[in-house]
């Protein structure tokens, strides 16, 4: 059989295996590269002839998610993390030391086939870095002598399966434990609970929680819900004779965590799943969803198995599945699906639209997704502290869960904490905590800064350590980064700045070229050829960007650079020239071109900028 | 009964349930820049050069719904300055060297910069590589130029039938892409009279041998403005659509 014909094969069975649904699309393009390391052309146009799709909609969406290559990754791929904290832990000498030892460039595949590395958006690990992936699964701790490890397995071409499993090993780090990570839900418990109550009551409970959606947002819980159960509103936004409790509705579990310096979803999967699952199926029962869907993002591959097991073993607990636990009309499944490195799929119309097979571009609102989410159909999207937190409540009641917290944040929240401090990991903290007394229990000392919230959230500096957490001052999805006096800030905003620059779907203007702009001019600043006028512009771009974008994403990208200009101006005028302006492009890197051609690199080949 | 009204500016609008703000100010004679925006299909929403403030947010007018009572401010100071800064945006973004461009006096960028006072292109050039497909032979199409509207990819998929295109890749990257196993027009079926071939607002989708015929000088924004030029077109269309 040759080649063509056997990967025409394999690429068959693996579009059967996923019963040839093109909203399957991802997952049947991440198995595709799987088996032969990229998604070539040929492979894109026979996975769109056995689905009987466009080659468009195969290779727009190969084109879209980082994971997936046109061309051969090698046999063993390395992909490192480039969240600020893996740099500040020295990710980018571990990257340098590993193509030494390997002899092979970042973004490039080794001439043999065996090895490529290159870098990736934070990986979710940051509290155990330097980070990255290989094959796609998660590796923690890259030390030097890790990598020395590494680097002969590879050479010595030994498979994954056989390398030492402590590589491998995803610790929890959970350090402060309040009320839902203190009090573990049994499974069946809240659902059990659920069942033996009617509805209204049930809803009851999560309303009086004032439970807010732990993504960042803070949309609250219940009302979401309860839009979703009643369906839409008006015949306009439903489908035309359909009424509304005829429709079939879904609900999301967004563990897309793609926010840099966030990992408590992680957490939560890794360690107890089964309370995020029961979460979503009490949402299940009381908006009358059959179908629900755990949107996982690709960097946690390595939980994707284990988190199989769970939900197998609530099938067979009657937790899942059909008439559950024996309640008639109770019918209500999960399906996992993985994503491909794109953190706009975070954004839950993004999520929508990844779901269904498509590049991951947010829709335009209204309608939202509770009324019109998959398939046009209402759909509850939440994040996985959500749904972990709502299955607490369900047991323990509302106002168990509303005895803490404030006024307009009840509850606690679950913070991510890593950078310049002793004890990184997740802490759980009742709302209005002061940021000074997380930096003390995290083990801070000599702080600069904090990053509340991830890149889209906010710089704070030293002096403002008596904020509080919570909506009323710092709304948080949970990244908490600390910064000590050694970093630098222009550097910091630069990291996060590239990183939405790279993120960035391309959809809208703004945000397509406006983060594309801001990474350039803050690179011209940082590198020392800034002038005085860059400043203004900087600023001036940034609040363009802000209210010009289409989604979160845009409206937060210029966040650390307005954020930081806004507290530190003299650093960012100390690093400018003295002139009052400065080509914005590189003269003398301009000529390289004409040097290679002439095979000239003399003195008088260059051109000085000063 | 009395219709729905909303404000734009402060002048009174009436709208039919289901329209955009879009759609009701064309229909009322109001213009509001745009560029994705053709009422002829679906609307899209992302270029953002309809940005109007809608009770204070930001809103893409050619997407969002009118409302009963809602305040829209469309024509001010601080919103032209942020659709001049999309126009210079698209500039750079792509490679437009208009005097040398068939479409020039034709073009809707270079048109709604002209309107938006744009009178330079403020930010560093990008100069994007990206492929020239000339393999058609009665079609060109120039990359350099696209501004990622996906007209072209609404009127082969709705009005043609033949999906030809799509746009692809992501972020600063994104790019127009071509359904066909070599990704060149020529293998599509792709026809010099398809509707897909017309709507390009810029330069971009060309039909060939069909240089210049009308010289600069008196070319449609050479005679009239943008705004005055989509009102006539686009006026008919909506009020066909709406009755
Ligand atoms: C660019 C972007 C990325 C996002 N990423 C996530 C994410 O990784 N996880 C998440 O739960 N919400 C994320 N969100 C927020 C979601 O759109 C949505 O608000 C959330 O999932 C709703 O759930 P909640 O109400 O439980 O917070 C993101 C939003 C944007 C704009
Ligand atoms: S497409 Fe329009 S803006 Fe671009 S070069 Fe041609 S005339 Fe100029
Ligand atoms: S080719 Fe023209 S019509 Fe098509 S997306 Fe580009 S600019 Fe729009
Ligand atoms: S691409 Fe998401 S805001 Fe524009
Ligand atoms: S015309 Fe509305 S976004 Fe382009």
């Amino acid at each position: 059989m040759d080649r063509h014909e056997y990967e025409h094969r394999i690429i068959n069975r693996i579009v059967e295996n996923h019963g040839r649904d093109t909203r399957q699309l991802l997952s049947i393009l991440r198995e595709v590269q799987r088996e032969f390391r990229h998604v070539s052309p040929e492979a894109q146009q026979k996975v769109a002839q056995s689905l009987g799709v466009c080659i468009t909609q195969v290779s727009a969406v190969v084109g879209f998610y980082s994971f997936l290559s046109t061309v051969p990754l090698g046999k063993f791929d390395i992909r490192i993390s480039d969240s600020i904290t893996d740099h500040m832990l020295g990710s980018r000498e571990v990257a340098a030391g590993l193509c030494r030892k390997l002899g092979i460039q970042p973004g490039e595949s080794r001439q043999d086939g065996r090895v490529s590395l290159s870098f990736t958006s934070c990986t979710g690990l940051c509290d155990q870095g330097p980070a990255g992936l290989i094959n796609g699964y998660a590796i923690p701790r890259l030390t030097e002598d890790r990598t020395d490890e590494i680097a002969r397995l590879i050479n010595d071409d030994i498979p994954l399966g056989e390398w030492p499993e402590e590589f491998f090993a995803i610790k929890e780090n959970i350090r402060l434990a309040d009320r839902l990570l203190g009090n573990p839900v049994r499974p069946g418990e809240a659902l059990e609970r659920t069942v033996a109550l009617d509805r209204e009551t049930m809803f009851g409970e999560i309303e009086t929680s004032q439970l807010r959606g732990r993504g960042g947002a803070g949309f609250n819980t219940a009302w979401k819900w309860r839009f979703c159960y009643e369906g839409p509103e008006t015949a306009a936004v439903c489908p035309p004779g359909q009424p509304a409790a005829g429709i079939e509705r879904y609900v999301v579990c967004n563990a897309d965590e793609g926010e840099p310096g966030t990992f408590k979803d992680r957490v939560l999967l890794q360690s107890c799943a089964d309370q995020v699952f029961e979460g979503m199926t009490v949402c299940a029962y009381l908006v009358g969803a059959k179908q629900g869907f755990l949107y996982l993002r690709g960097e946690y591959l390595y939980l994707h198995d284990q988190l199989e097991a769970v939900l197998a073993t609530r099938r067979r607990r009657g937790l899942l599945g059909k008439t559950i636990l024996g309640s008639e009309g109770f019918d209500f499944d999960i399906e996992i699906r993985l994503g491909a490195g794109a953190y706009i799929c975070g954004e839950e119309s993004a999520l929508i639209e990844s779901l269904e097979g498509n590049r991951g571009v947010p829709r335009n609102r209204p309608p939202y997704p509770v009324t019109h989410g998959y398939l046009g159909k209402p759909t509850v999207v939440n994040n996985v502290e959500t749904f972990f937190a709502a299955a607490a409540i369900a047991v323990h009641g509302g106002e168990w869960f509303a005895e803490v917290g404030t006024e307009k944040s009840k509850g606690t929240k679950l913070l991510s904490i890593c950078g310049d401090c002793a004890r990184p990991g997740i802490y759980e903290y009742p709302f209005g905590v002061t940021i000074r007394q997380v930096l003390e229990d995290c083990g801070a000392a000599d702080v600069l800064g904090v990053q509340i919230g991830g890149p889209s959230g906010t710089f704070l500096s030293d002096k403002e350590c008596d904020r509080k957490l919570a909506y009323e001052d710092l709304a948080t999805g949970g990244s908490f980064i600390v910064f000590d006096r050694t970093r630098d800030v222009i550097g910091i905003a630069r990291n996060f700045t590239h990183f939405f620059a790279h993120e960035s779907c391309g959809f809208c203007t703004p945000c397509r070229v406006g983060t594309a702009l801001l990474k350039n001019l803050l690179d011209k600043i940082a590198e020392g050829h800034g002038a005085t006028g860059d400043l203004a512009e900087l600023s001036r771009l940034g609040r363009f960007v802000r209210s010009a974008s289409h989604c979160g994403l845009g409206q937060t990208a210029a966040n650390p650079i307005l954020s930081t200009l806004e507290r530190y101006p003299e650093i960012y005028q100390a690093r400018l020239k003295t002139i009052d302006f400065e080509p914005g492009f590189d003269l003398d890197g301009a000529l390289a071109t004409a040097r290679r051609l002439s095979g000239r690199d003399d003195a008088d080949a260059h051109l000085s900028q000063s | 009964m009395t219709r729905p009204t909303f404000q734009i500016d402060g002048k009174p609008v009436t709208f039919t349930e289901g329209q955009t703000i879009m759609e009701a100010a064309t229909a009322a004679g109001v213009y509001i820049p745009h560029l994705c925006h053709n009422p002829e299909f679906e609307p899209h929403g992302s270029c953002k050069l309809c940005t109007v403030k809608v009770n204070g947010r930001n809103c893409s007018a050619c997407t969002f719904p009118a409302a009963d009572g809602q305040e829209v401010l469309n024509d001010t100071a601080e919103l032209n300055e942020l659709r001049r800064t999309i126009t210079q945006m698209l500039f750079v973004e792509g490679n437009h060297l208009c005097p040398s461009c068939e479409k020039s006096g034709n073009c809707q960028l270079q048109a709604a910069a002209y309107f938006l006072g744009m009178t330079d292109a403020h930010f560093p050039f990008f100069y994007p590589r990206r492929e020239l497909d000339a393999s058609h032979p009665d079609i060109l199409l120039d990359r350099d130029r696209c501004i990622f509207c996906a007209l072209c990819v609404r009127a082969s998929r709705d009005v043609d039938g033949k999906n030809v295109f799509a746009i692809g890749g992501r972020g600063i990257d994104s790019r127009l892409i071509v359904n066909s196993p070599s990704g060149r027009l020529a293998d599509t079926p792709i026809a010099a009279t398809d509707k897909a071939t017309r709507v390009c607002p810029v330069g971009a989708i060309l039909i060939k041998r069909h240089g210049f015929e009308v010289p600069i000088g008196e070319r449609v924004y050479d005679r009239h403005t943008i705004a005055e030029e989509s009102l006539e077109r686009e006026e008919p269309i909506v009020e066909a659509r709406h009755g």
